[in-house]
């Protein structure tokens, strides 16, 4: 680690604090390993996207401000989630009193695969992963903070997730017959258009199974764990897995 | 019934659902082949955006130009504020021919006004020309989709409807055959209609000329052999100029079902020698649309129905589940301006994952706007049960202590917790779905341990 380095805000989305530490671990571990600096503050909580998609964005005052006072003081805040990313930067709630602050952590907020390619210019991670693997896209990524090119444009095609994983030795990423229609999880959609997110879930991990996937692999656990949920209790034998530990594990 | 409700008896029949969502996903699958032959298609949405925008901006210069123009071309310009009225214009001109026989190509709008029922209930007979809107007007039904109207039928259905209706022969599947028999009936009604009645793709100002695009060249038939042509269009269905109109048209059809062009897009400008050409303008609610800044732009809608083949809600669940003349992605931001109480559960039938917004060829922001629609029904409803429990959240996610005992003890409380109460029937989430595997401890708790 240099002293150049710049000084990381590691954001960790709640339900990734409670529910999986392992990639919140991996996250840090491998921004270490990219020679970051960084800290993370301990008395950050949610960044409020479940009450603001909820219709309740004026009730988040409270939490959107205490996430800027968290995060303010650093030169990037980096997240393994494109879902609360995007929703710090577009969605949060304006906060008069501290509205340079907000527009410098909305400035200052990356993706973490965004962060690793388009601000550390690390063009692809080297190392081995022999699987056969699926990528989801969570739409949050996709199609908000444009971390690849969507089915939707017509745009050059580009993955920044995999782009950085392409080099790793036996990796095979297999081609979805439908490459990026949303799992179904839409945070409190899951609870409250049950059926249809359960038939969406289960419709996404037959895509991939269909291709005789091993892992899916993403970037965002919100899916990860509704698309998990249903591949456990239909007994699927998938794994699901967050890119940070699959490049965490290969460059150890 | 709200549309979780509607979504989950419509799943119910798993085969069907399946066959809806895959034919839909058929013509989604189209549209994408025929995009990508256009490498300017981003810039032509953009184009057709602004072109909008605009128009928009300036409505009522616009439509004063249309209607000068247009007057002078020979149409007879109505303005109609709302439903009501618009049934009531073309009721007049219908008494004034004593016509009662008419026929209709597909609009949407007449669909809005409910102008079949109007015209019913005064002896006027309706005869919808679209093979799929005759279709659904056997079965008395409205439409589900705003370009396929009967694309929740499967041949099948339509076999049998046709045997009813029509005395095609009982089990006879073929669609050429089937239309065949549609066609012969359909031409009988073409020949008896003294009034034909059209919707409006486009107007265009500059010119007082209107576009009707069809693929069946039934607006054609029907307006040819009438003495009088009555075409109705919502007001925000303007293009300044003319040379705008090749902007619109190449969008709108590979939008709609990926062909290149629509088969007929037949400009009207003015009644033939002895004949009488309507246009009837319609606010219904769009002024009002257009004071609401943040969903102002949900008036550029060219209804292409691509928001609908793209939304997996909407393929899931069909076009009936939302209980609103326009269904799907698009529909559920214009319908809440309606009427907020009765759709208040359409903004809330999305996962926010924006298909939608990338594949709409005006580019309306339109999971943006099922956003900030969430936000209005929650400020209109008051205090909720859901509101406490969202106040609840943000009093714990702004209070670090509060959270991390909460955590706690969600993590120890969903340890301890016998399967059976998890996983309850009454519990959404573990009806169809496991709850992850719960760590030793929170990342917190590792981070302290680990980065002292």
């Amino acid at each position: 680690m240099n002293n150049h380095s710049p000084h990381i805000g590691l954001f960790i989305p709640c339900y990734i604090d409670q529910f999986y530490p392992n990639v919140a671990i991996a996250t840090l571990e491998l921004l270490e390993k990219l020679g970051c600096k960084v800290t993370y503050p301990l008395g950050q909580t949610c960044c409020g996207q479940p009450m603001a998609n909820s219709g309740f964005e004026a009730d988040t005052l409270g939490t959107t401000s205490k996430f800027i006072r968290d995060f303010a003081g650093f030169d990037y805040i980096v997240a393994p989630s494109g879902s609360c990313v995007l929703h710090v930067k577009e969605h949060s709630p304006k906060v008069d009193k501290l509205h340079k602050n907000q527009a410098y952590v909305q400035s200052r907020i990356y993706e973490l695969s965004e962060f690793i390619t388009d601000v550390l210019k690390v063009d692809s991670i080297q190392g081995s992963f022999p699987h056969k693997i699926g990528f989801h896209a969570s739409c949050h990524g996709l199609r908000g903070l444009r971390l690849a090119s969507d089915s939707e444009r017509n745009e050059p095609a580009f993955n920044k997730t995999l782009q950085l994983m392409r080099e790793l030795q036996g990796m095979e990423v297999v081609e979805l017959t439908r490459k990026d229609e949303c799992c179904g999880f839409g945070g409190t959609f899951a609870v409250s258009e049950e059926a249809i997110s359960v038939q969406m879930g289960k419709d996404r991990i037959a895509d991939h199974l269909d291709k005789g996937v091993e892992i899916i692999v993403g970037g965002d656990m919100s899916c990860l764990m509704h698309m998990q949920g249903i591949a456990t209790r239909d007994k699927n034998k998938v794994q699901l897995m967050h890119f940070a530990e699959i490049l965490n594990q290969a460059i150890s | 019934m709200s549309h979780p409700e509607n979504a989950t008896v419509f799943l119910k029949d798993k085969a069907r659902a399946k066959w809806h969502d895959e034919t839909l996903w058929i013509v989604r699958e189209k549209r994408d082949a025929t995009i990508h032959q256009i490498p300017e298609w981003e810039k032509l949405r953009e184009l057709a955006s602004q072109i909008k925008d605009h128009t928009l901006s300036k409505l009522d210069f616009y439509l004063e130009e249309l209607e000068r123009n247009a007057t002078a071309n020979g149409i007879k310009v109505h303005w109609a504020e709302n439903a009501e009225e618009h049934n009531q214009i073309i009721g007049r001109i219908l008494r004034e021919k004593n016509c009662k026989t008419i026929v209709k190509s597909k609009s949407i709008l007449t669909e809005e006004c409910h102008l079949n029922p109007y015209l019913a209930e005064r002896g006027v007979e309706v005869v919808d020309t679209d093979l799929g809107e005759r279709i659904i007007q056997f079965l008395k039904q409205p439409p589900s989709h705003i370009v396929m109207p009967a694309i929740h039928l499967k041949k099948s259905d339509i076999s049998d409807i046709f045997h009813e209706k029509l005395n095609t022969e009982k089990g006879n599947v073929d669609p050429v055959y089937l239309t065949h028999a549609a066609r012969l009936h359909l031409r009988e009604k073409f020949l008896q209609a003294k009034v034909a009645i059209t919707g409006v793709n486009f107007a265009v100002a500059e010119t007082g000329e209107f576009v009707v695009c069809t693929n069946e060249g039934n607006a054609d038939m029907g307006v040819h052999l009438a003495d009088t042509h009555i075409a109705c269009m919502g007001i925000e269905k303007l293009i300044p100029r003319r040379k705008d109109l090749g902007v619109f048209l190449r969008l709108l059809a590979r939008s709609a079902t990926g062909q290149s062009i629509t088969n007929y897009n037949s400009h009207f400008r003015s009644p033939s020698p002895g004949k009488e050409l309507h246009l009837i303008l319609v606010n219904n609610g769009r002024t009002k649309q257009l004071g609401r800044e943040k969903f102002r732009n949900s008036l550029k809608c060219i209804r292409c129905g691509a928001c609908m083949n793209t939304c997996p809600i909407y393929r899931r669940s069909g076009g009936f589940s939302y209980g609103s003349t326009v269904p799907g992605p698009i529909g559920s931001i214009l319908s809440p301006g309606i009427d907020l109480k009765k759709y208040s559960t359409l903004p809330f039938a999305s996962t926010l994952c924006g298909s939608c917004s990338d594949v709409c060829p005006v580019k309306i922001n339109i999971h943006e706007q099922l956003y900030e629609w969430r936000q209005e029904i929650t400020k209109a409803n008051g205090s909720s049960l859901k509101g406490l429990s969202m106040k609840m959240a943000n009093g714990i996610f702004k209070s670090p202590l509060a959270y991390r005992i909460s955590g706690q003890l969600m993590r120890a409380s969903l340890k301890n917790l016998p399967d059976s109460i998890i996983y309850n029937p009454l519990n959404a989430w573990g009806k169809g779905r496991n709850l992850p595997d719960l760590p030793e401890e929170s990342f917190k708790a590792w981070y302290k341990k680990n980065r002292p």
